[in-house]
């Protein structure tokens, strides 16, 4: 198979969860759509690690960065919940008290 | 000559498929107005990568991809949409006011950034399909190696992110 397949569609992935980061509002989507973007360099990884000799580096990596990204939700739905519970919403366009 | 074991008609096949499956997935979980369909596309979306990790022959990270995410991460935004009480059934109000028409042209250009650069760099580059898949074994040995630095790092990490989300969800 050729390596492009695989990369190709790492990189359709990436797009699309760019544009979900920038065209959502709802912080929860937002969140899914940084999912879509780690997904996407896992299948690169793991396309590269297949690429140069299955040494399993790629692997290890992808392992990493699947715990990195289950912590990041973790912590992500926690921090939503506590604005949510003290705003009353979760548009992202409401929070803006960190704007110069 | 061309063979037919060179071209790896049934791997392609699969390939073609499932990649479909999640860009469609994809596509759905950034467009749709229904919180809850957003998150059901986006189970889609990891289990044909699981499928791909397969096609990749790294088994384990398959297997974990599906037991983390659809399993742990799914629940785990399904329990966010509830409690944020997003409207179960259409929500208008799920967009930025003119996002798409910024973000679609940022990602057009991206992809063919991308997408030029990669099929120039690689052009018809194959995974060499003799390659015998690596077994959970193997993967272990690497982790418990070379990479037990950033395994035990990552524990930390964990750790912490549990202590911190419990710390700022609950009450009071």
């Amino acid at each position: 198979m050729l390596i492009n397949n695989f990369l190709l569609l790492g990189a359709v992935l990436f797009c699309i969860g760019v544009y979900g980061v920038i065209a959502r509002k709802n912080a929860v989507l937002v969140l899914m759509s940084i999912e879509l973007i780690l997904n996407s360099v896992n299948i690169n990884l793991l396309a590269f690690d297949r690429l140069w000799g299955g040494q399993q580096d790629g692997q290890v990596f992808a392992l990493y960065i699947i715990a990195v990204a289950a912590a990041e939700v973790g912590v992500g739905l926690a921090m939503v919940l506590l604005i949510f519970r003290n705003r009353k919403t979760i548009s992202l366009d409401d929070l803006s008290e960190m704007k110069g | 000559m061309l063979l037919a074991s060179d071209i790896q008609i049934a791997q392609n096949i699969g390939f073609g498929i499932i990649a479909a499956i999640m860009i469609l997935g994809a596509l759905n979980v950034v467009r749709s107005s229904n919180v809850v369909h957003a998150a059901l596309s986006l189970v889609a979306v990891m289990a044909g990568a699981a499928a791909q990790y397969l096609l990749l022959a790294a088994e384990f990270v398959a297997v974990t991809q599906v037991l983390v995410y659809i399993g742990a991460v799914m629940v785990l935004f399904l329990f966010g949409v509830m409690l944020t009480r997003a409207k179960l059934g259409k929500d208008v109000d799920l967009n930025n006011k003119g996002g798409a028409a910024i973000g679609a042209p940022v990602a057009l250009l991206l992809f063919g950034v991308m997408a030029y650069v990669l099929v120039k760099g690689f052009e018809d580059t194959k995974l060499d399909p003799d390659l015998l898949p690596s077994t959970t074994a193997d993967l272990s040995d690497k982790i418990f190696s070379v990479y037990a630095l950033p395994f035990w790092a990552l524990s930390f990490v964990l750790l912490a992110a549990v202590i911190g989300a419990i710390v700022l969800a609950r009450k009071d």
